[in-house]
């Protein structure tokens, strides 16, 4: 069912779903929210349009701009009233950014994350040495890189540097 | 638009959209279902969320006390992306607690205006970091136990607390593993590193056995909270681990005592937990009318 809208809407109108697909993350412009996968559904009822959304990490600063970001682009697209709504569980891993985002994000100079560990019900085991990922370089594509640090400028990413072209690059760890 | 001072211009919620991180969205359980399962006391629940969250801001905390100040850009980084996890973890469980208490009180009530008694994190969360040293032993001992306690957290009858949980073990794999990793480089590494990290332990070590003790509230909540004298040995396990490639010994100290047979689940803190609170506190306190 579509809500009467109003605002700058004109020509084709687009769902609420194509209009919060095309938000961007904040800190990863070259993402959308649905790229990213954190975009996890969006509903429009003739009470206005609500958006679930899904945190990355828990403390990640970036979850209320990409809420804010939602609300305004859904607004200019003519919906008045936009709910948003956090969705906690499952929790996001890496898995979830699509193969569009991984290629976006390679594009950008950034390694796309590898699988996310897959956890059984035991004890996870501690890691006393920096772990052996095989991480591509961005920038000349050589296989054997180096981590950093395991932390990186922003939540989601760890800092790695490539011996071959001597370059530091970010690559969003996997989780 | 008009306003009648700077002030209130800064405070104004309606146009967000100047502000990176100011937007007026305020409760970090928004549209989440908070319903107090059946069955479970929610003033007890709200209680054990304190404890959890109390625990995350605390350490957080002193966390944030190493910017500017940590060895390596690296590791400023690293430390400081630690505590905005805990942060986060934080915040999540404080609103869980004021949903389930009914109080519908937010995070900044619990984190800003709750006294030092009130407090129910484990006195070694509270612990101020002398050296670069205790911040990796106690980071090592409370993110190994925390992670113990997550785990079984994932399969809480609580769903809100499960999710929390679920999320925060991928979290906290990578912080246990930062510290650790830290603890091995110094035991093993020169003379005078072996011997700081031995006394950071010697240190750190008489609050260690507070962690597992069981508190009242824990066993009123079965099914929701975690036991955490179960996860000792699960503890001993990896300490053990990390210890022995560190070429350092479990320290043989005694446990510190409590005050009047309470200690920090109770609200009974040490001397520096008042510190780190005005600390934390002063400007909410100062201006408790001001929004950010």
């Amino acid at each position: 069912m579509v809500t009467a809208r109003t605002g700058e809407s004109t020509g084709t109108i687009a769902s609420a779903r194509e209009v919060a697909e095309t938000v961007t993350d904040p800190e990863l412009p070259m993402l959308t929210l649905a790229d990213l996968g954190v975009l996890r559904e969006v509903t429009e009822t003739a009470d206005g349009v609500t958006v679930s959304i899904t945190p990355t990490y828990t403390g990640c600063p970036a979850m209320d701009t990409m809420r804010d970001d939602l609300v305004h682009a859904l607004q200019r697209a003519g919906f008045e009233d936009v709910e948003v709504r956090t969705v906690l569980h499952p929790p996001w891993s890496t898995d979830w950014i699509t193969e569009r985002g991984r290629r976006r994000l390679a594009e950008a100079g950034i390694a796309p994350p590898g699988p996310a560990p897959q956890r059984g019900a035991g004890p996870v085991p501690v890691q006393l040495l920096p772990p052996r990922r095989q991480v591509s370089c961005p920038h000349c594509g050589a296989v054997d890189t180096e981590a950093v640090s395991e932390f990186g400028p922003t939540a989601c990413k760890a800092l790695r540097r490539c011996p071959a072209c001597a370059e530091p690059f970010e690559h969003v760890k996997e989780i | 638009m008009a306003f009648d001072n700077a002030y209130e211009a800064l405070a104004d919620a309606h146009d967000d959209a100047r502000w990176a991180f100011g937007t007026g969205f305020e409760d970090p359980l928004s549209g989440v279902d908070t319903t107090v399962p059946s069955g479970v006391d929610g003033d007890d629940l709200a209680r054990y969320c304190l404890m959890l969250g109390d625990d995350a801001l605390v350490l957080s905390h002193r966390l944030q006390e190493w910017c500017t100040r940590a060895p390596e850009l690296e590791d400023e980084v690293a430390i400081a992306n630690i505590g905005l996890d805990l942060l986060g973890q934080a915040r999540l469980l404080l609103a869980r607690a004021g949903k389930a208490d009914g109080s519908g009180r937010g995070e900044d009530h619990y984190a800003y205006f709750r006294g030092e008694h009130e407090f129910r994190n484990v006195r070694l969360a509270e612990r101020e970091h002398a050296d670069f040293a205790q911040l990796v032993a106690v980071v090592l001992v409370l993110t190994t136990w925390r992670l113990a306690v997550f785990q079984r957290l994932r399969t809480s009858a609580d769903p809100v607390l499960a999710a929390i949980a679920q999320k925060g073990v991928n979290e906290l794999t990578y912080h246990r593993d930062y510290a650790a990793q830290w603890v091995v480089r110094l035991g093993d590494g020169t003379e005078t590193s072996h011997a700081t990290m031995v006394a950071a332990f010697d240190d750190v070590w008489p609050l260690v056995a507070e962690l597992f003790e069981t508190h009242d509230v824990e066993r009123r909540l079965p099914g929701v909270a975690a036991d955490p004298a179960e996860v000792r040995g699960e503890f001993d396990d990896v300490l053990a681990q990390v210890l022995s490639a560190a070429t350092l010994e479990t320290p043989q100290v005694r446990a510190k005592a409590g005050v009047a047979g309470g200690k920090g689940r109770d609200g009974r803190h040490t001397e520096a937990m008042g510190y780190l609170l005005a600390e934390l506190q002063s400007v909410a306190r100062a201006h408790p009318e001001a929004t950010w």
